[in-house]
This record gives C-alpha cells, sequence and structure tokens, in this order.
C-alpha cells in the first residue's frame, strides 16, 4: 500500500531519546530481528548444509551430491548426512571417502534402513 | 632473496615470477591436485605512519611494493609510488581462469591487493558445486580448480610485488556451505555473504537463504575469510538512489547482528556501502549525511567503500569524475577496503586496462587526498548536516519498529518492504515481494532431528555430539576424533576434481592460442588472450545517428570486424559527435619482424664532466616561435634537474618565443659550439618549420659546420628533426643525461 511521507508524525516517540539512546534502540530492534532467523538456523539443515559436512569429511563433490540426494529421498537428512556416512564407515571399518563411494554406489543403505527405518 | 614474511605463510615451491617474463599459464595448470595454499584469513595492509618519500611526508600511507607501476606523473617525483593505507579492490571477470589470472598480475602491480573474482551467471542457482575450469559469462565458473590455479598464481604475484593478495569471491545461492568449506580449503580470504541478496535479488527461499548462511558464516568465521555484506545492491536497482538509504541502513543491520549472532567477530565483518548519489545531484551533500550515520551506528566493523554503478553510463570520463567524488567521501569519513568499479563497467564486461585504470584512479585520489582530514573537518555542527544524520537514523529505526510489528524479517519481505522507492516511512509499493513458501529450493530445510549429528569441525547449530564415543572426556575427542581428522584439522583430506567437460576447459581453450604464446606473437586484446579487440576513438563532423552509422562503415574501412559503437557524447547537435567505437582486428605480429630503435647509448658523468672541462663547451638555447613554455627546455639546461650545467656545460638560456634569427645571431656571439631550440606546442607542422629554418639560415651565414643543431619537444623525434636538417632530435621525458652524452660523443666523432 503506497504512504505518503508520515515522518514527522511517526518520529515523535523517537523525538526525546539521545543519540546514545537511538543508536541502542536501532540495534536492539535489529538483534531482535535475527533472533528467530538465528534460532531456524540452529534447529534445521539444508542439502548444501549436509554436503558441506561430508566435504569435511574429504568427500568429493560430486559423491557428496549422490549420498545427499539418496539421504533427502530416504528422509534422513535430519539426522546428519555425516552420520549416515559414519554408520558405514563403522560397519565396513573403511574411511569416510570410501564408505561415501559405496554408499553414492547404491550399497549399504539397509544400515541406514535398520537404525532410522524408512526404506525409500 | 627477500627474507620470508610472516604475513605470507610458508616459502613457496614454484619458481619465482620475472618481472619481463609473462605468467606460464600452462605450467601453473600443472599438478594443480597437489597444490595448497600457504595461508588462510584476510590480510590488512602494514601502515607506516609520517613516511618518507623523496620529498614528502605521508600521514596515511602503507608499506611500499617491491614492483609496481607508479602514477603517470611519478617520474617527476624519483619514481616514488606511495601505497594508501586502505586494501584496494579490483573486480576481475573474463569468464577464464587463464585469462584471470594475468590480469590480476597487472591490478596488483598497479596497487590492488584485494581480488575480487566475479561469478558467472547462473552459479547462484546451482544447488552444488561446479568442477573444472569451464568459461563463464560475465565471470567466471568458480570451482576448486578455479581457486587453486588462481591462489597458485596469486601466491606468486604476492611475491613479486612483496605485499599479500587478499582473494575473494562469493559465498551466496543456494550452495553457500559448500562454497565456504571450498574457500575454507582453497585459501580465499575475503567473501561476500548476505542472504538478503539471495531473498532479493536471486528469489531464492528466504528460510533456506538464512539457514544455510548460518552454517557458511561460521565456517567462514572459523578460517579467518573477512565477511563482505550486499547491501549496495539495493542502492544499484534503486528507482531513486536518495530514497534508499534508512533501508541501507536495515539491511547492514540485519546482516551484522545475525553474524554476529552465528559467530562471526565483528572485525571479519565489513558493510558494502556505496554514495548512493551522482552528478548531476548535488550528491556530495546528499551523500555525506548518510556516510557519517553510517559509520555512527556501525564504527564496531570494517568498511568497504564500493563506487557507485547505480548512474554509471558508458562514458569513461564521467564515471571516474564520480567514483573520485566517493573517493572524497571516503577520505572525509573512512574507509578500511577501497573498491573499485571500472570505467567501463556501463558499457562492457570490464576490460583488462580498465581494472588497471579504476585501480590507478583510487590510488591517485588517496594519496592525493593523503592526511587531507586533518585540515579539512566534516562540521557536525552544520545545522543540515546534524538534521538529516539523525533523521536517516530514526527512519531506520522507524523501518525496524514496523517491520518487527508487522512480524518480523520473513513477514517484512513478504509485504514488500524492500527496495520499495519511497524513503521510509513514505512507501510506493513497488518493493520486491518473496513469498515465503515459494522461491528456488522451496521446502528444501529440515529440522535436525533429537539424534543430529555432523561429526565435524565448526559446524553451526544443533550438534548432538555427546552421541559420539568418547567425545568431550578426558581423551579430548573433538567432533572429528571419530572420523580421523576433518579437513580442517588434516589438510591431506582436501580432495581435488579435475575436468568434468573435455572440450569446455581452460587446456583445450589454451590450444587455440598455443603457436601464438610459443612464438610471441603479439594481437590486441581486452579480455581474452588473442581475442583481438581494439577500441576506436573518433569525432565525426555529424548528429549522433548518423556519426553513428558513420563509426561502424569507417570500422569496417579500418578492417574491424564485428564493429560495436560503445559510446557516443554529443559534441553540437550539428556540428557533431565523439564516438568509441570496438571492433575485432584478426591480424598477429610477429616481433621478430619489427624494427625496434635502440636506446640512446649515455656517457657517465665523469665522461661528460671531464670532456667539458678540457675545452669549454658554450651552448645557446630557446624556445621558438610563438610558445611561451619555457619549462622543458629548463628541464635540460637547468642544474637542479640534472641539466647541461651540471657538467659544466656554458649555457645562455634567451627565453621564449624568440626568432630563429636572433638564435643564429646570439650563436655566433657567443662563439656557441651548440644550439638547441625547443617548439613545445606545435601544431600544423610549426615545430618541422622552426627546425628547417635553423639549419637554412646557419648554411646561409655559413656557421653550419661549425654548430651542432638540436631541436626538442613534445612533437619532435631524432627521426623528423634529422629530416629537417638537424643534427639530433629529441622528444618527451629527455633527460639532460641524454643530450649532454650525444653532445660530446658527437663533438669527438667530429675531431672537435
Amino acid at each position: 500500500m503506497a504512504r505518503e511521507d508520515t515522518f514527522a508524525e511517526a518520529r515523535e516517540h523517537l523525538e526525546g531519546l539521545t543519540d546514545a539512546e537511538l543508536e541502542a534502540r536501532f540495534w536492539e530492534l535489529s538483534r531482535a530481528c535475527v533472533d528467530p532467523m538465528v534460532e531456524l538456523a540452529r534447529t534445521h539443515t539444508s542439502p548444501s548444509i549436509e554436503r558441506s559436512v561430508l566435504m569435511r569429511m574429504g568427500i568429493d563433490s560430486l559423491t557428496c551430491k549422490t549420498v545427499v540426494a539418496e539421504c533427502e529421498a530416504r528422509q534422513l537428512l535430519g539426522h546428519g548426512v555425516g552420520q549416515v556416512v559414519l554408520v558405514a564407515m563403522q560397519a565396513w571399518g573403511v574411511d569416510a571417502p570410501a564408505a561415501a563411494a559405496r554408499l553414492a554406489a547404491g550399497e549399504g543403505w539397509d544400515l541406514a534402513e535398520a537404525k532410522w527405518g524408512g526404506a525409500r | 632473496m627477500r627474507e620470508q614474511d610472516p604475513r605470507f605463510g610458508k616459502p613457496l615451491s614454484d619458481p619465482p615470477l620475472s618481472p619481463d617474463e609473462k605468467l606460464d599459464v600452462t605450467a601453473l595448470l600443472e599438478g594443480l591436485e597437489h597444490y595448497r595454499p600457504r595461508r588462510e584469513g584476510w590480510t590488512w595492509r602494514t601502515l607506516v605512519p609520517g613516511q618518507r618519500a623523496y620529498e614528502f611526508t605521508y600521514h596515511e600511507t602503507s608499506e611500499p611494493l617491491a614492483h609496481g607501476v607508479p602514477l603517470p606523473a611519478a617520474h617527476y617525483f624519483e619514481n616514488i609510488d606511495p601505497q594508501p593505507d586502505c586494501v584496494i579492490t579490483t573486480e576481475i571477470a573474463s569468464g577464464r581462469p587463464e585469462d584471470d589470472i594475468r590480469r590480476m598480475r597487472m591490478a596488483a602491480w598497479h596497487g590492488a591487493d584485494h581480488i575480487m573474482v566475479i561469478r558467472t551467471a547462473g552459479q547462484s542457482h546451482m544447488d552444488g558445486l561446479l568442477e573444472g575450469t569451464p568459461e563463464g559469462v560475465g565471470g567466471i565458473a568458480i570451482t576448486r580448480k578455479q581457486l587453486r590455479l588462481s591462489r597458485r598464481a596469486l601466491d606468486l604475484i604476492e611475491d613479486e610485488v612483496g605485499r599479500p593478495i587478499n582473494f575473494h569471491s562469493y559465498v551466496s545461492g543456494v550452495a553457500g556451505p559448500e562454497i565456504a568449506v571450498m574457500f575454507a580449503e582453497e585459501g580465499v580470504n575475503g567473501a561476500h555473504q548476505d542472504p538478503q541478496y539471495n531473498v532479493l535479488y536471486r528469489n531464492i527461499n528466504m528460510y533456506r537463504s538464512f539457514v544455510d548462511a548460518a552454517v557458511a558464516k561460521h565456517i567462514m568465521a572459523a578460517a579467518g575469510i573477512l565477511q563482505i555484506d550486499g547491501a549496495h545492491n539495493a542502492n544499484a536497482t534503486a528507482v531513486k538512489a536518495w530514497k534508499v538509504m534508512p533501508e541501507l541502513l536495515v539491511q547492514h543491520a540485519i546482516n551484522c547482528a545475525f553474524s554476529e549472532a552465528v559467530g562471526m567477530s565483528a572485525e571479519l565483518i565489513a558493510l558494502s556501502t556505496v554514495p548512493p548519489d551522482a552528478a548531476p545531484a548535488p550528491c556530495m551533500r546528499m551523500d555525506l549525511p548518510y556516510a557519517i550515520a553510517l559509520r555512527d551506528l556501525f564504527g564496531r566493523y570494517k568498511m568497504r567503500a564500493q563506487q557507485n554503478t547505480r548512474y554509471m553510463e558508458s562514458d569513461g570520463r564521467d564515471a571516474t569524475v564520480s567514483h573520485v567524488m566517493n573517493l572524497l567521501i571516503s577520505r572525509l569519513t573512512s574507509a578500511d577496503i577501497q573498491s573499485t568499479i571500472t570505467p567501463d563497467e556501463g558499457r562492457n564486461v570490464p576490460w583488462h586496462y580498465n581494472n588497471v585504470a579504476a585501480v590507478d584512479t583510487a590510488k591517485q585520489s588517496l594519496v592525493g587526498m593523503d592526511g587531507l582530514r586533518e585540515m579539512v573537518k566534516v562540521d557536525r555542527e552544520n545545522p543540515e548536516l546534524k538534521a538529516r544524520v539523525r533523521e536517516l537514523k530514526e527512519r531506520a529505526v522507524l523501518f525496524l519498529e514496523a517491520m518487527l510489528a508487522d512480524g518480523g524479517y520473513f513477514a517484512g519481505v513478504e509485504k514488500a518492504y524492500f527496495v520499495d522507492s519511497g524513503e521510509y516511512p513514505e512507501t510506493n509499493d513497488d518493493g520486491i515481494a518473496r513469498d515465503s513458501a515459494g522461491g528456488v529450493a522451496v521446502g528444501s530445510i529440515v529440522p535436525r532431528a533429537d539424534d543430529y549429528l555432523a561429526p565435524v569441525c565448526h559446524h553451526f547449530g544443533q550438534n548432538h555430539l555427546e552421541l559420539l564415543p568418547g567425545y568431550g572426556a578426558a581423551a579430548g575427542a573433538t567432533a572429528c576424533t571419530l572420523i580421523g581428522g576433518c579437513t580442517f584439522c588434516d589438510d591431506t583430506k582436501v580432495p581435488f576434481t579435475d575436468e568434468l567437460d573435455h572440450d569446455d576447459n581452460a587446456a583445450v581453450r589454451l590450444t587455440q592460442t598455443a603457436e601464438a604464446r610459443a612464438k610471441g606473437l603479439i594481437t590486441p586484446e581486452v579480455e581474452w588472450a588473442g581475442d583481438g579487440i581494439v577500441a576506436v576513438t573518433m569525432f565525426l563532423p555529424a548528429a549522433e545517428a548518423i556519426a553513428e552509422a558513420a563509426a561502424l562503415e569507417l570500422g569496417r574501412a579500418m578492417n574491424l570486424a564485428d564493429c560495436e559503437v560503445i559510446h557516443k557524447r554529443v559534441m553540437h547537435p550539428a556540428e557533431g559527435t565523439l564516438v568509441e567505437l570496438k571492433g575485432r582486428l584478426d591480424v598477429a605480429i610477429d616481433p621478430a619482424t619489427l624494427v625496434i630503435p635502440e636506446p640512446p647509448e649515455v656517457l657517465t658523468d665523469e665522461e661528460i664532466r671531464d670532456f667539458v672541462h678540457e675545452r669549454t663547451v658554450r651552448c645557446v638555447a630557446a624556445t621558438v616561435g610563438n610558445d611561451e613554455h619555457s619549462v622543458g627546455m629548463r628541464e635540460i639546461i637547468d642544474i637542479k634537474h640534472g641539466g647541461l650545467e651540471k657538467w659544466g656545460f656554458g649555457v645562455t638560456y634567451l627565453g621564449t618565443s624568440v626568432p630563429i634569427e636572433k638564435v643564429l645571431d646570439a650563436a655566433i656571439e657567443h662563439a656557441a659550439a651548440v644550439v638547441l631550440i625547443s617548439t613545445i606546442i606545435t601544431h600544423a607542422e610549426v615545430h618541422r618549420d622552426m627546425m628547417e629554418k635553423l639549419a637554412s639560415l646557419a648554411e646561409e651565414k655559413g656557421v653550419r659546420d661549425r654548430l651542432l643543431l638540436i631541436a626538442g619537444g613534445t612533437q619532435v623525434t631524432d627521426e623528423i628533426a634529422r629530416e629537417s636538417g638537424m643534427d639530433a632530435g629529441f622528444g618527451r621525458r629527455t633527460k639532460g643525461l641524454a643530450v649532454a652524452s650525444f653532445i660530446v660523443q658527437e663533438m669527438r666523432a667530429r675531431g672537435v
């Protein structure tokens, strides 16, 4: 909705603030604005975030893509794809890139199924 | 060999660059699978208070370069090249990594130490990483191989110029966390990261943008990567840039507050701020209060001063003047990083030499205004300034209050609070609205379960590491112990992926120029090796539309292909138009076929002094014709400029606008052996006439054989002078030593 410039009236409650008080108010409001977004981020993940976890486990980008896409389809993202790979690493006694390569080739998804259920 | 400076990190294994050799692009592409960056994190310049250079003292400069190209007038000042205090940015966007790195080297020599690589169009919508070296459009495909090649080249270049170079690109789009990891692993020092940019300008789902951003920022913080926000885009897209200031303050605040809340420290957070307006608006008076309000509110953070693009047209001069006014605002307020926009960005993807032009503009302006703020201070009590600074802050507070009352940031974006053409609280209902249930990658975020686990370091958010056996126990297991170390703890685990496309890659493209590189063939270029593009500037005595059509015909007559008019400016509606034309010239020159004149041989001071002392050598000098310029001749003769008097030559200077007859009469009267004439400003071949007249008059008077006749001036060359009957001619930038050496050698040869 278009609105004329109502600055003169809208600012009346700010009139009495010192510059320092005005600046403090600016930051208080800014933090209030971002608080719920920080909470959203703290409690959620995404395919890119999960791929970034696998990358930090030493896995190449193509394998990351395949494994995360499969986890997304199997609704495993919420447990952390790094954990899915970790379960396979422990079961097979191999390192993360090797485990991820085998998962990407379609092996070992029964391990995740056994832990979290939910076949695709 | 310079000692290894701790600012650079480990010494390099690649052989150092030689200033007279080109980068070996092919060699740099080899063995990249093993190349590792030698340090991480951002580097500021090292300030040198009260630095002396030539006869001057500087108040705002940093350590000098080991190699560089000084400003054009530096040869009057012993070629000093003072480096300003702030980091200087250049934006590289050739679309090809193998060409980018050559441009980086040129920019670094002129003073850039922040190399920002622009991404190819469309990469922000790719859900995942690209690999290899495919060609980009308007920028480059950011990939691990491209980063490694660039970082490897920059490591050599920073050693060559003797100053650390910050490498920078973008952690935006739908693959932000992955790009952040890759940047941390590949020695990238700075990055744009602002989820608002994704939401407003890339229509990426707002929830996804902020969830990803938190993880990406946390990783950047761990690697010491300096963050630059994206608020300047609101200026670039605003209908009326002077109305967008309150919103800019809000956008900066949201990114700063969010970044700190997810673990980034204030010193790694930089605001991308730009003076929003340009002349013919009274832009300085409009933009200065904004710059001050911003620095009042955001004093804890770094300032990356960007230059205005909103009002850039195709006119490079116009853009440069705007940018110098932007630089004055930087100097009157503050800037930690001074970014530059190439003067041709309004008409094409930047060309090599315009990167250099923009860096030079920043360096020249910042050095020229060194210490200015100690004498010229902003009057904070000026009523207009004071009121406007306060008003901008209040308008921003009103914006935030209303947005919170309306449900917060996400609700505000849905209600088109941002990029509205009204100055808040005025609105014109034309802001950018985004649906929280829409956009690219909508529905792709997932709640973290009670057993969510990411067994790696520096992971933001809920992470149930307590599920890991032994974690946090006395054994001191970290997040990545169970996987045997993550890439941030064990660099050997960083993977490398080579080319995925066997046709679209740097090696294939380089085969097209392999022969030219091997033989050193020379083709003009503006973006890519061998692109053949040249620009021609012409004044055409015709109205605009006719001039444009005529210019294209003239381009074809010059044998240029794909001609395009890149700039026009009416001089007068009927009298004529200035046109800049670009076209492709498919010609390669083999340097082996060129005849390069040898530089004149100069003698030592002792040789000249001894010769002159043994026999008195008298000279008569004058500026001839209707010419009142004496500077050039003074440079050649005055002792204080290292001129002829320095070695004991007896010089009689007759002054300016001296008739030729009078010059010769004086030479005879003083028994001079040498006559020096200077013709500085000449048109219609006046300089030739003067030289020919001097030669013929000397013949007439029967003194030609006993006189050395020497001419100098801006239009004079040795060839022209000899054709016109002189014994020698000297052009621009001649030093007294060259003239003295010639006189001595010639007199010796004549057995004088």
